[in-house]
């Protein structure tokens, strides 16, 4: 089955956003990227500093990944636009992440910046993936701007508590058509399929991966998650039931119905009509 | 004169011009941008954008994170 992943005016097979902070050296990080199988992966605008060694924009390139800058980091309005800016400039793409936040101590996002942010990048040709709170709310107003995606947060940036309103998310599958990728908060593999199960088109995660005691493990999990969630959700999973509900066929119908097993004929008591909770 | 490269005062000759400052901190061709008091200048634009005395510049590049 081909699934392919549109965003931001190209087609992805990968659904798969890694990020690259935390992690203690490029080589590992180099492995961690390729077992992931991602295709898009985050990278933040800093200044230039003679210390620093290698260059994340050249392995992102010499690996085929198209890079997705950020701007973590960002306070207010002004200064997103302005690392957007540069962004664009010194990577030569029109994708930013806009990440505005409120403050140091929950990394939550700005609203209301994210919004005036939004606007002016989406009117200067961005193609807008808005890093935002889990309100189906926000995330509409943000569709309604423009933005290609909206990126709600399942918990806060590198707590690894998965997804806490798993309610909202479902709220904002439901009304909003623009890709949803849940970014932030995820912390094992069965967070992501989650994400995926509940309708995100996409999962963007760093810490789960880049602070794992083995990332290059964690990345190849997080890329069957990704895919085992998705798979699910186009699925479709059964109805939950209060009782059991047998899956072999009943005593009369069964060929073996002498050397029935004992589990068996308990399921099969089970199955019996009952009312759902 | 002096001027404020990445948040640090610095002295440069009077008539340099902001390709000349770039090139102290970085030699890189490509990933990296520059702003002048909060507005981009294109790469193509540097040799011919002078500096004044006062003027912020910023050099970024792409590093890790998010």
């Amino acid at each position: 089955m081909v699934d392919e992943f549109a965003l931001g005016g190209d087609v992805w097979s990968s659904r798969l956003i890694m990020g690259t902070g935390g992690v203690p050296s490029l080589t590992i990080l180099r492995d961690a990227l390729i077992a992931s199988g991602t295709q898009i992966t985050t990278i933040a605008m800093r200044r230039v500093n003679a210390s620093t060694s290698g260059s994340i924009f050249d392995l992102l390139k010499e690996l085929h990944i198209a890079p997705l800058p950020n701007t973590a980091g960002c306070y207010t309005a002004g200064e997103a636009v302005l690392t957007a800016q540069l962004a664009r400039e010194a990577l030569g793409t029109d994708w930013i992440k806009l990440e505005v936040i409120a403050d140091d101590f929950t990394l939550m996002p700005d609203p209301i910046e994210t919004i005036a942010a939004a606007t002016r990048l989406v009117t200067e040709g961005f193609v807008v993936l808005a890093y935002t709170n889990d309100d189906p709310v926000l995330a509409s107003k943000l569709e309604a701007i423009g933005c290609a995606a909206v990126m709600p947060l399942g918990a806060p940036i590198g707590s690894g508590l998965g997804i806490r309103n798993p309610h909202n998310i479902e709220l904002m599958r439901e009304r909003i058509a623009a890709p949803i990728i849940l970014d932030a908060g995820i912390g094992t593999a069965s967070d992501a399929t989650f994400a995926m199960e509940l309708g995100c088109d996409g999962v963007l995660l760093a810490s789960a991966v880049t602070r794992a005691e083995q990332p290059q493990l964690m990345a190849e999990a997080m890329k069957h998650a990704v895919l085992a969630g998705r798979k699910a959700y186009l699925a479709g999973r059964i109805p939950k039931r209060w009782h059991a509900n047998a899956s072999s066929p009943g005593r009369e119908t069964s060929r073996l119905s002498k050397e029935m097993p004992i589990d068996s004929v308990n399921a099969q008591e089970a199955h019996r009509e009952s009312p759902l909770f | 004169m002096i001027v404020i490269l990445n948040g640090f005062e610095h002295e440069v000759a009077p008539n340099t011009n902001l390709a000349d400052l770039v090139a102290k901190v970085s030699r890189a061709e490509t990933g990296i941008a520059v702003a002048v008091n909060d507005e981009v200048v294109p790469r193509h634009a540097w040799s011919a954008t002078p500096l004044s005395s006062g003027a912020r510049i910023e050099v970024l590049t792409a590093v890790q994170g998010g």
